[in-house]
């Protein structure tokens, strides 16, 4: 059948300066390995700022992640990611049988997922933007007020606010919370756009008939963005 | 050396088999890219010196003369951005690894033609808008661009920041492309240990771009933050801390001085190998002390803190690693000392240049081992001491290693011969010119002059005139080198395919080469440099040059 050696023809394509198809994929594949490794890199500065601010105002660190941070919804978007992380492996599998329509399938439910997460994370943005709870001068906060509020639910966490620091560091804390989930975010949303563009080629049907590497390395880069949420949530949400 | 009588002109080449300005801009071929950045380097180079000519003009009087202290501090951030940023990251590895690195391992082409091309337009935005944000915001903050005084200069700060990102970029993805490409096109029979040493040291520069460019990318992000929001990351009545910013600064920009440093030493061990006629001297040690380099260059950075209040503890284990470097590099100093013992010396332009190299990778390393020690180094901080180290170990190794690149290859990329005589006197000018421009330094910094003023007291002046004199030496010596090679693209003798007698994988074909750089598929059967008995058969025979 000639659709049969047109996707034969496609399977086997590569340019020119390699051996062969799977001699491509590797160095494709690797080529994202190394990219992967330099996004870590990327976001290596923002921890170890959040390290020696979070030793160096320890308290305040740990009030306002307890009190102002909701470690439930920090959940929720967790396990929306971890979940999207098998729908794009759902992608990947499916590229590999050549299942064209259902690499778009996974694609738009890791998409819908991502921006759920998206959705999560801007009703957490739009309380802390009304309460103040901002970088550098916005921080609008009356601290002493606010700790007098929360003193029952420190007692039930078994903190005793009278022992503990609470004050300086408070803008440092959403300044570096702003920065990390910001920079996360802005990695959720190229990634949307990424896996949307991969889910278009998947519904012209390409991944019937070409290999299936820019899934598969779309499916990477999606990986490592939960991967660093998976560092995010406890850094901030936990600790 | 003469080309041989014999030398033609190969009729196809890669620069006429596609013709059309279309055809370079949208180009694919990591050789066309090459040239392209070559053209950027050097204009880059020319900014840059024109602009130190003109801090040196200033500095010729101990009273401010030719422009004010806020003139004079943009000329010097203009200077050192464009000369870090645009000229010495870029300048060996682009130019000259991307056009040499698929041919010494025997490739068509890099990893991803497409990526090298974007990074090379990335390269270029990057580099006009870092321009014109500079001089349109007229940043003076050196081009260390130190908190506090970035986040609250009343100068346009943040856009440069951005524009040194989108740089930082370009170096990110030609280093990723140059690593995928070693691992994966090496030619049949081109294990590990028969790579060109100036592979393995493309390879260990590019494990440094990789990993250390992202954290100066989000640094310069950082900063933006902290001009345009107030963020306060760095700023003390915040609780931020400035000194976190100049760790992280030198965490990229300390391993950056070997991004410059070991592609020049790549370029070294080339041309002492042809030029000697020998293998390199313990070649498997001086790949290995590349990567040693390139590792332990990561873990130094604390040596640019020792009057920052860093605790004496820290100061003291970065002094130690800082000199560890120095081991690495004088493993390698004896190695190619080593290859010119009972080499068969053939005393050209390029190789002039390595020696030069030496020189200065010798005294700019030693001043630096005794910048490590912490207590010389609270007397030469900020001082021209440290301004002579930097120049000489950066630019002086680097520019000497950069030119002996420039004239090893240039019959390569060009087809064509340079004037030797009038090359070689240039060479003389620029070495005899950076000597006399940056000794003087050494001893003022000695003498207490800081870094950095546009004025100075009367008892620094003759050593300043005497710098001063010395760097319009090594400009005329700079504009000389380059009119001998412009001269020499049109009118230069005819190369011929290797005119050096060169062993190193890359002159296995036509100068210039063709398209796919070479006619045949390329078996490695030994070790490059391998000048043992008869040389291999070439496998561009006249049939295949369409010689008519």
């Amino acid at each position: 059948m000639a659709s049969n050696e047109a996707a034969a023809v496609e399977l086997t394509a590569h340019a020119d300066h390699f051996v062969d198809a799977a001699h491509e994929r590797r160095a494709a594949q690797f080529g994202m390995w190394l990219f992967l490794a330099n996004e870590i890199l990327l976001f290596g500065p923002l921890f170890t700022a959040f390290a020696l601010y979070r030793y160096l105002y320890r308290d305040t660190f740990a009030y306002l992640s307890a009190v102002h941070l909701d470690w439930k919804l920090g959940t929720v978007n967790t396990v929306v990611l971890l979940v999207s992380s098998f729908t794009v492996v759902v992608a990947g599998w499916a590229a590999r049988c050549r299942r064209s329509i259902w690499v778009g399938h996974a694609l738009i439910a890791t998409i819908v997922l991502a921006g759920g997460f998206l959705v999560v994370k801007y009703f957490e943005y739009t309380h802390k933007f009304h309460e103040g709870l901002l970088p550098g001068k916005y921080f609008t906060l009356d601290l002493a007020h606010d700790v007098a509020l929360h003193m029952e639910s420190l007692r039930e966490m078994g903190l005793n606010p009278a022992q503990m620091r609470i004050g300086p560091g408070a803008s440092m804390f959403f300044a570096l919370y702003f920065l990390i989930t910001g920079l996360h975010g802005l990695h959720v949303v190229i990634g949307m756009g990424v896996l949307g563009w991969m889910a278009v080629r998947a519904y012209r049907g390409e991944f019937a008939v070409r290999n299936d590497t820019p899934v598969e390395l779309s499916g990477l880069y999606w990986h490592l963005v939960d991967l660093i949420w998976i560092f995010v949530y406890p850094t901030l949400y936990l600790l | 050396m003469s080309p041989a009588e014999s030398a033609h002109f190969p009729r196809w080449h890669f620069f006429n088999q596609t013709t059309g300005v279309m055809s370079w801009l949208t180009t694919l071929d990591h050789k066309r890219i090459a040239l392209m950045y070559f053209g950027a380097v050097v204009s880059a180079l020319i900014l840059g010196g024109l602009l130190a000519l003109g801090i040196r003009l200033e500095l010729f009087n101990p009273e401010p003369s030719l422009v004010d202290a806020q003139t004079y501090n943009r000329l010097f951030t203009l200077h050192g951005m464009v000369m870090v940023f645009l000229f010495m990251v870029p300048a060996i590895p682009a130019v000259f690894g991307n056009f040499f690195l698929p041919m010494m391992l025997g490739a068509k082409d890099v990893a991803f033609p497409r990526l090298n091309l974007a990074s090379f337009y990335i390269y270029v935005t990057g580099a006009l808008f870092t321009l014109w944000a500079i001089v349109h915001g007229g940043v003076d903050t050196g081009w260390t661009f130190y908190v506090p005084y970035s986040t609250t200069s009343v100068v346009a700060v943040a856009p440069v920041m951005l524009g040194i990102f989108i740089v930082g970029l370009s170096s990110i993805l030609t280093g990723l492309n140059f690593i995928v490409t070693t691992h994966t096109l090496r030619a049949p029979g081109l294990n590990w240990g028969r790579l060109p040493l100036f592979v393995w040291n493309l390879y260990g520069t590019s494990i440094i771009s990789v990993l250390a460019t992202p954290v100066i990318g989000i640094v310069a992000l950082l900063v933006a933050a902290e001009i345009i929001f107030g963020f306060g990351l760095f700023d003390p009545a915040r609780g931020g801390d400035p000194v976190l910013f100049q760790h992280l600064f030198w965490f990229y920009s300390h391993p950056v001085v070997y991004v410059m440093v070991l592609p020049a030493m790549g370029v070294v061990s080339e041309v002492f190998a042809t030029f000697c006629r020998r293998q390199i001297f313990g070649y498997k040690m001086l790949a290995v002390a590349t990567l040693g380099i390139a590792l332990v260059g990561f873990f130094v950075w604390g040596h640019h803190l020792f009057v920052a209040g860093q605790s004496t503890f820290d100061a003291g284990i970065f002094g130690v690693l800082s000199m560890l470097v120095g081991v690495f590099t004088a493993i390698k100093v004896f190695n190619w000392v080593m290859t010119l013992y009972k080499g068969a010396v053939d005393f050209t332009v390029p190789f002039a240049l390595a020696c030069f190299f030496l020189y200065f990778l010798i005294f700019g390393g030693m001043t630096g081992i005794a910048l490590a020690v912490i207590s010389l180094d609270v007397h030469w901080h900020d001082t021209y001491y440290v301004v002579a180290h930097f120049h000489f170990v950066m630019v002086g190794s680097v520019m000497m290693a950069f030119l002996a690149a420039v004239h090893y290859w240039f019959p390569k990329m060009f087809g064509r011969m340079y004037s030797e005589r009038v090359a070689l006197s240039a060479v003389a000018f620029i070495f005899i010119g950076f000597n006399l421009t940056f000794v003087p330094q050494f001893l003022l910094g000695n003498m207490g002059m800081p870094r950095r003023y546009h004025q100075y007291l009367p008892m620094f002046q003759s050593l300043n005139v005497a710098s001063t004199m010395g760097a319009f030496i090594l400009g005329l010596g700079m504009f000389l080198s380059l009119f001998a090679l412009l001269w020499a693209l049109k009118w230069g003798a005819v190369a011929g395919d290797n005119p050096f007698h060169s062993r190193g994988y890359e002159w296995n074909t036509a100068s210039p080469p063709v398209q796919h750089n070479f006619h045949t598929p390329q078996v490695i059967v030994d070790g490059p440099h391998n000048y043992e008995g008869p040389p291999a058969a070439q496998p561009t025979a006249k049939v295949a040059h369409g010689v008519e």
